[in-house]
């Protein structure tokens, strides 16, 4: 039995759950007292995700790395879960029977949307059904204006008729979303007080506390989506605590969120839009601790698994947020054809490609990748389980970057020849292309995509990817990652261990914390420091107050930010701000800093204009888990600055390698990785086999092994 | 390297140029100021070979840029010449026929060099808030009184800014930072697609963009000449009356599919009208060219080849190919409702393929807002324009409802209600769905949409309306029935007009019905499935469920009861 820690900002035993679409992952870590790196055991598995029952594969994997640890679930104290099953319901439209009521000539916000078409030539274009039909929206006569102030006040008796409508429905779960409700929330207040005596057992969401934020579209959407999930999650939540507690798990538990922090499990139910994306999120997190472990300012983590690929730019150590995300894109993932969520999220794009995306050939004879995947049945051709068209596996494994014999760690046996007929059958033909030439096609399109997307989205956030270090993780991440390196010019990359549960880890390495927001709109012409010092104190106080439910003692770090721009634009940026321009805010100075940032992002600023602040932000949260600290790729390059022949890796066996730069197969020597050591380094073009997935080292790159187990990859004329 | 390789090379070069400009329009969205840019998207982006040849267009942007900008940069080279190019040069434009139709679009030409050798051009165009002269209305009665006219010419000379230009532009326009803003947001656009192009092009070791052209245009041409080859040849015309300015515009196209191209040719449309609403051949061969290349080669990248097997053609003189010194500014009235016309004509030669008519011009309309002029004023009221952006019903489909309330075949978006009301002094009471205004069908036409609109208290303004289908609502396409007509008036129910500035007494609301689109296909073959789950959502009315679609007493009833008890339909 491990001992009693009394220490709970340290605890010795934490679990790390993350439910995927095809996996539920855990990981169990114990940290010896003083947290130093030689204590940490870490234990892991992967158990099919069980969709009638979420918690059964949870539970069956808690027992499972207790075994392997040699401890009991009573010794765990803290679980920390993030999950796909909040997004997976809006997605499937598996929600419950929910009404909306909103403001009176406003029933339709939901379903009018931009009043735009996603796709401009597509005559037959769909779009995408709200969550709740019209007959499930209501109005009711009232009106706030944008300053908050009543232009029609609500009736108390005309919402005591709508409830018994609403009960004579049976809804279960009801939002509430009025015109400006996030400047004056006074209507939604009143009509939840109403229905909570009416309908007791109805469930409440209201768009003042789930997003408050401007833009009627996003928020109402949110607002609905909440309410949608939350019988279910809320459900779902408590039978996860209950049966925790019945296996002598009586740890306690916290969730991931969508913006990269933690949150009590009560909340979580409360809110569970806040849970779209977590696990994507923990991936970010895991990228980010392998940052700020390495020291590394700049960023691009890079999440590739069956289905689709994530991307998300994270400077200084921490990972880009953003307050609108949209899910269940409809159509080829294409922006505007899903629902936005504004809520705090990290900021990454998701592209249709993955290991399992399928190809073929346009009327154009272009080679198009995904989005529609193979899944895994029938799975790439390869698989040899019925598939019949090429999918990117069948290109890794053509181009020699996938051993046939040593997939997912042998249990799955490649069929060369099975890939290389439907690479054949579905693009050589069309193209006069061999089957090798085609799957060169198919990679370099499927890493094209790739890095396309990462280029808009670093051009979306003012940022250029010359200084980004790449981060690589999920199954699929690391055979395209050398690629996509050089697309990018990215001059150096990252492979981090326990890379196939990433997510999992990085909900380990999460701070507790709480982005607390407000949109109000204030020029620096009309500059008032008194509201500004009342508006950042609630703020803090709402932030704090969120942390400190989770941990009642830790310390807090506050963040505050207004997001600002000139007047006039439509697209604010975030400005940090100090603690001595909270104090004492100073329009004078506020524009200056706001300037500074411009400038950084877009070239100059723009003389002579007024400046406002639309939203105002307050981040608090606990700080980063001490971590394992390692030597950076650069300390040991100091250490050993003529890395002696010695300690060059020793190559277990050799294959043929298309190198995509050079367009020609290569010798490729194959190491692997668990006998590689510290200070070992090896040239490219290499491989590098492990159990859960292949690392590819092309020509143009040489790796090094860190001591923390991370490959370092580099451009070959560089120095690590 | 191998043939294959090689065709694998240039397939990545050819998606690097369309992210490219991807990334050129998201850099001009988020710098922009103007509200048609940063919030409706109304801007285009591209990049063109050294003879200006457009080989990628950003898919970001409205369809009415298509065409225009592509033949842009000719005039570009042939005014400037290349002899007068140098490397930090930036060129500049409002010129209404030789950029983009009216002189509220700035397009922004720069010259792309390459180790010392000119290798192509970016190219982009936005819409800025104010351009001067009588303000963004169709009210002129000639382009002279429509704003400032900036010739092509040098607005920076190897990096130096024409400052004299720059003093001409910001004492000729209402907002002078905002349009001077957008401006340089244009040049850096333009900038950051020539810096990525220089990154490509070190990447693959290229000298120019000659192969890469050759290579896109090609296959553009041959995959475009493929699908028009595949249409069976023929010939017919379509025509659309619509309500006007003062009197009723005919429109009439015929299309003739024949090998290797199709032509369109509006002859026997209305002559040029005497106010603003007169459209340059550059912005009819826009629309004329988006709704062909729509039901004929939707997923065929923009560019100079995919474009040019459509040939589009106008008498002079005519409203869709009005000369200079016609006003232009609300081009766009007549531009929308060009794909319609190409419609009708095209669905008697490609049946099952178009949709019926729609709402098609975009619901516009702009507030003047002032302080009330009949009381003492209050200190907090104050000045202010606030123009908004909405859409009728879309047409219905052959095999599909038509869109509600969704522009079609403008590309922009709305602006949310909570940022209009923090734009200006103005409560917009109503934005919701129209009951009963998509046109009847086996397919239903798309819903217009209500708004009720007033000035805030304290208040009055003049109320600028841009809309169409006041007299001519969208026609139905086979049997279908046709749309809702636009309706237009104070709350007390005096009329007002569809277009022009009108002035709305203080504490009096505007209230407007926007059109729905047409239906297609007869009323009675519609899935009565269907017409019950239109009625549960209140779509139609339980008249309309019974008259047009024959729907039984008892069925209705069912609907009505189902509804109450919460139950889906």
């Amino acid at each position: 039995m491990a001992e009693p820690v009394s220490d709970t900002k340290n605890p010795s035993l934490r679990m790390g759950v993350d439910i995927g679409g095809t996996f539920t992952d855990i990981v169990l870590e114990r940290v010896g007292a003083d947290g130093e790196a030689g204590e940490m055991e870490q234990y892991s598995t992967k158990i099919l995700t069980s969709y009638g029952a979420p918690e059964d594969a949870i539970l069956d994997g808690m027992h499972q790395v207790c075994a392997l640890a040699g401890c009991v679930p009573a010794d765990i104290q803290q679980v920390i879960h993030g999950t796909t099953l909040a997004t997976n319901a809006l997605i499937e439209r598996r929600g419950a029977k929910t009404a909306l009521i909103t403001t009176q000539g406003f029933r339709d916000v939901i379903e009018m949307r931009t009043e735009s078409r996603f796709e401009q030539y597509d005559l037959n274009l769909i779009l995408p059904e709200p969550l709740l039909p019209r007959q499930q929206r209501y109005t009711v006569n009232e009106r706030v204006d944008a300053q908050g102030s009543v232009l029609v006040p609500l009736d108390a008796k005309e919402v005591e008729a709508l409830a018994e409508r609403l009960i004579i429905a049976g809804y279960d779960s009801i939002a509430i979303g009025l015109i400006h409700g996030y400047a004056n929330n006074v209507h939604e207040r009143m009509i939840a007080d109403i229905l909570a005596r009416k309908m007791p057992d109805a469930m409440l969401s209201l768009s003042s506390e789930v997003s408050p934020q401007m833009r009627e579209y996003e928020r109402f959407n949110t607002t609905v989506a909440n309410a949608y999930i939350k019988p279910q999650m809320k459900s779902y939540l408590g039978r996860l605590k209950a049966r925790f507690a019945d296996n002598g798990m009586t740890g306690s538990i916290f969730m991931m969120h969508s913006g990269g922090g933690i949150m009590a499990l009560d909340d979580a139910a409360e809110f569970p839009v806040r849970l779209v994306e977590s696990g994507p999120a923990g991936g970010a997190i895991f990228a980010a601790d392998i940052a700020a472990r390495h020291d590394l300012g700049r960023v691009l983590s890079f999440d590739m698994g069956g289905t689709t690929a994530k991307i998300c730019l994270i400077r200084d150590q921490q990972p880009k947020t953003a307050r609108v995300f949209e899910v269940a894109r409809s159509y080829r993932f294409k922006k505007g054809s899903g629902m936005p969520i504004s809520i705090p999220v990290i900021d990454m794009v998701e592209i249709g490609a993955g290991g399992g995306s399928l190809a073929h050939v346009d009327g154009m004879n272009q080679i198009r990748v995904g989005p529609q995947s193979a899944g895994s049945e029938p799975g790439p051709a390869c698989y040899g389980r019925g598939g019949a068209r090429p999918a990117v596996t069948d290109a890794d494994l053509l181009l020699g970057k996938l051993d046939a014999d040593n997939f997912a760690g042998g249990s799955i046996v490649l069929d060369a020849k099975a890939a290389g007929k439907a690479m054949d059958s579905e693009i050589g033909t069309q193209l006069a292309m061999d089957a090798v030439t085609a799957a060169f096609g198919v990679a370099e399109m499927v890493d094209e995509n790739m890095a396309n997307a990462a280029r808009v989205h670093a051009v979306e956030n003012g940022e250029d990817l010359a200084d980004y270090t790449m981060i690589a993780f999920g199954g699929a991440a690391p055979l395209h990652a050398g690629r996509l390196c050089e697309k990018l010019g990215v001059g150096r990359l990252i492979i981090p261990p326990s890379a196939g549960v990433g997510s999992a880890v990085g909900f380990l390495r999460a701070p507790f914390g709480f982005e607390a927001t407000r949109s109000i709109y204030m020029r620096l012409s009309d500059f008032d420091a008194q509201t500004v010092k009342t508006l950042f104190a609630e703020l803090e106080e709402e932030a704090r107050n969120f942390v400190r439910s989770c941990d009642v003692d830790a310390d807090i770090i506050s963040q505050c930010r207004a997001y600002m721009r000139y007047v006039g634009q439509g697209w604010e940026i975030p400005v940090p701000l100090s603690p001595d321009q909270i104090a004492a805010p100073d329009a004078a100075q506020y524009k200056a800093v706001f300037e500074a940032e411009y400038s950084n992002l877009f070239g100059r600023p723009v003389d002579g204009m007024d400046v406002e602040i639309t939203i105002w932000s307050v981040n608090a949260q606990t700080p980063k888990a001490q971590n394992i600290k390692t030597l950076s790729a650069k300390e040991m390059a100091q250490q050993m600055p003529d890395m002696p022949a010695s300690i060059a890796a020793k190559a277990a066996a050799e294959r043929l390698l298309f190198d995509a730069a050079l367009g020609k197969n290569m010798q490729a020597k194959i190491y692997h990785r668990s006998a590689l050591k510290a200070g070992q380094q090896l040239a490219g073009p290499a491989i590098i086999a492990e159990d859960e997935t292949t690392i590819i080292i092309p020509a143009s790159r040489s790796a090094l092994c860190l001591e923390d187990g991370c490959i370092a990859v580099t451009l070959k004329e560089q120095q690590p | 390297m191998t043939q294959g390789a090689d065709n694998v090379q240039h397939q990545i070069m050819w998606n690097r140029l369309i992210s490219i400009v991807e990334e050129q329009a998201q850099a001009l969205i988020r710098t922009a100021f103007s509200t048609s840019v940063r919030e409706a998207g109304d801007l285009s982006a591209g990049v063109y070979d050294h003879a200006g040849n457009m080989l990628a267009q950003a898919v970001t942007g409205t369809p009415g840029h298509v065409n225009a900008m592509a033949a842009a940069v000719a005039h570009f080279i042939r005014r400037i010449g290349y002899d007068n190019m140098a490397d930090g040069d930036v060129y500049i434009t409002n010129d209404p026929w030789q950029g983009t139709g009216h002189l509220h679009d700035i397009t922004i030409v720069t010259p792309s060099f390459h180790k010392g050798a000119l290798i192509g051009f970016f190219a982009c165009t936005a819409h800025v808030v104010d351009i001067g002269g009588i303000g963004f209305t169709a009210d002129a009665n000639s382009v002279y009184e429509e704003g400032l006219y900036i010739p092509i010419m040098k607005f920076a000379d190897q990096g130096a800014v024409n400052q004299m230009l720059v003093a001409m532009v910001r004492a000729n326009v209402r907002e002078p930072d905002q349009v001077v803003g957008d401006i340089y947001a244009l040049a850096n656009c333009n900038e950051i697609g020539h810096k990525r192009l220089i990154e490509m092009m070190r990447e693959f070791a290229l000298d120019g963009l000659a192969d890469i052209s050759a290579f896109i245009l090609g296959n553009s041409r041959s995959a475009t000449l493929a699908k028009i080859n595949a249409l069976k040849t023929g010939k017919a015309s379509g025509e659309m009356v619509i309500d006007g300015y003062n009197s009723p515009i005919t429109l009439r196209a015929t299309v003739t599919i024949e090998k290797d191209q199709i032509l369109c040719d509006f002859a026997g449309s209305s002559p040029v009208d005497a106010k603003g609403i007169n459209v340059p051949m550059v912005y009819t061969e826009a629309y004329a060219c988006y709704a062909l290349k729509c039901a004929i080669a939707p997923d065929i990248p923009n560019n100079a080849a995919s474009l040019a097997p459509f040939v589009i053609t106008a008498p002079i003189g005519s409203i869709v190919n009005a000369p200079h010194p016609a006003p232009v500014a609300l081009r766009h009235i007549i531009g929308h409702m060009l794909p319609d016309t190409v419609y009708g004509a095209l669905d008697q030669i490609l049946p099952q393929t178009v949709p019926a008519e729609g709402a098609g011009t975009l619901c516009n309309f702009q507030l003047s807002l002032r302080p009330r002029r009949d009381r003492p004023a209050n200190n907090r009221a104050v000045n202010a324009e606030v123009l908004t952006f909405n859409s009728g019903g879309a047409g219905a489909r052959p095999m599909l409802d038509g869109l509600n309330a969704t522009a079609f075949p403008s590309g922009v978006m709305t602006m949310p209600v909570e940022a209009t009301e923090h734009a200006g002094p103005v409560i917009i009471w109503r934005k919701e769905l129209r009951e009963d205004s998509g046109g009847a069908g086996q397919y239903r036409g798309g819903l217009g949409q209500y708004m009720d609109v007033a000035a805030a208290q304290g208040h009055e303004c003049d109320f600028s309306a841009m809309f169409d289908r006041v007299h001519h609502p969208a026609r139905g396409r086979h049997q279908g029935k046709d749309g809702a007509p636009t309706s237009i008036e104070l709350d007390d129910g005096s009329p007002l007009k569809g277009k022009g500035k009108q002035a709305v007494p203080p504490e009096r609301m505007v209230r407007l019905g926007f059109p729905g689109g047409g239906g297609y296909g007869d009323p009675k073959d519609r899935d009565p499935e269907l017409v019950k789950r239109d009625l549960a959502r209140g779509y139609i009315s339980e008249a309309s469920a019974r008259d047009d679609y024959g729907l039984s007493d008892a069925d209705i009833a069912g609907v009505m009861a189902l509804i109450k008890r919460g139950e889906s339909v």
